[in-house]
């Protein structure tokens, strides 16, 4: 797999998987206003995946298009960090992942921004409008659960807990990143690792919530080793064209 | 407050710069910043504007149904109100 299609195709599944999760919450928010906010974000990170893949898919240059890569390729083949597949049992778990994500994002597409790759810059400068004011929400819901009530705060704490775990990987580089930082492709994430760990230590300080130390780091979804939440995700999500082969939307 | 939504606000929406705000609808929110992002996911999707107000309802003091008659009834019969007595002189542009 050549390095700039692998690139991008771990930025496609990012979103993908992302969307698709908040895409569950559909119908089921927690009032009428919060469910439309919610699947308005998830309809921008879909749409930012959609043209992630096919570019990817122009990259790889095999005529595939982004709906060959989203609902034919299987659970080893996707290229997501563990975190985006995470489950979210409860929406205090739906915004600390989502925070996590959106910070990290707005970083990375900022730098992004900048790529060589005219395409690829130019979707991360569109996302970095969206992606703030992704960030505006969930931050502010942060800010809700962690100073709300001493339930709200606990759940929200709980979340923090179990999904720590998955941000080490956000930062890891491999010799894809490589290849992609050398080549003006891609950005390092050293670049603003220091700087969007502060941010996010200074939202949860100021939202009575504490990130867990010394947690022992998961690591793998880059290289398609995932947790097992992801085949459930994909189940679902390829249903449709694995069942009725050649269809066509 | 009668449900778990949170209370009612009104939403006002400025099309362009300059023009006033239109109202163009209500929502449910727990505070400001809530209201002002609802009311920007809700109102503001399809380019409807480029600012936003929003207001808690209880602050909005309304007339009330009743008070037709004698608020806006005597109105009627004083077309002296209306400047269509006037003779606008030629050379006044943009009246």
């Amino acid at each position: 797999m050549n390095h700039h299609f692998k690139y991008l195709l771990r930025l496609a599944d990012n979103s993908l998987i992302n969307a698709q999760c908040l895409c569950k919450w559909t119908g089921h928010g927690p009032f009428l206003e919060e469910d439309l906010a919610l699947t308005n974000i998830a309809l921008d990170i879909l749409g930012r995946s959609k043209l992630l893949l096919e570019h990817a898919a122009l990259i790889e240059g095999n005529g595939k298009s982004d709906d060959d890569l989203a609902f034919h390729r299987s659970e080893r083949e996707f290229l997501n960090t563990k975190l985006v597949e995470q489950p979210t049992p409860d929406y205090a778990y739906t915004i600390i992942k989502q925070v996590i994500i959106d910070s990290f994002d707005l970083n990375l597409y900022k730098e992004l921004s900048k790529s060589k790759d005219d395409v690829l810059a130019g979707i991360a400068a569109k996302s970095i409008k969206e992606i703030t004011y992704h960030y505006r929400h969930t931050s502010s819901w942060v800010n809700r659960f962690g100073l709300g009530t001493e339930e709200s705060n606990q759940r929200a704490q709980n979340a923090l807990n179990e999904l720590w775990r998955f941000t080490g990987e956000l930062c890891e580089t491999d010799e894809t990143d490589e290849w992609a930082i050398k080549n003006g492709i891609g950005c390092s994430v050293e670049n603003f690792k220091a700087s969007w760990q502060t941010q996010l230590k200074n939202l949860f300080n100021e939202s009575n919530l504490t990130i867990p130390e010394n947690t022992f780091m998961q690591t793998g979804g880059k290289n398609g080793i995932h947790t097992e939440h992801l085949g459930y995700i994909l189940a679902e999500m390829q249903t449709l064209p694995k069942a009725h082969v050649g269809a066509t939307w | 407050m009668s449900d778990s939504q949170g209370p009612m606000w009104e939403v006002f929406v400025q099309k362009k710069a300059g023009q006033p705000f239109v109202h163009c609808g209500n929502l449910h929110a727990f505070d400001k910043e809530m209201a002002l992002q609802n009311a920007r996911d809700l109102y503001t999707r399809r380019m409807e504007g480029v600012a936003l107000w929003v207001v808690k309802s209880e602050h909005i003091v309304a007339s009330s149904p009743e008070d037709q008659g004698s608020f806006f009834e005597p109105a009627n019969d004083k077309i002296f109100r209306h400047p269509t007595f006037y003779q606008v002189p030629d050379i006044i542009k943009h009246m």
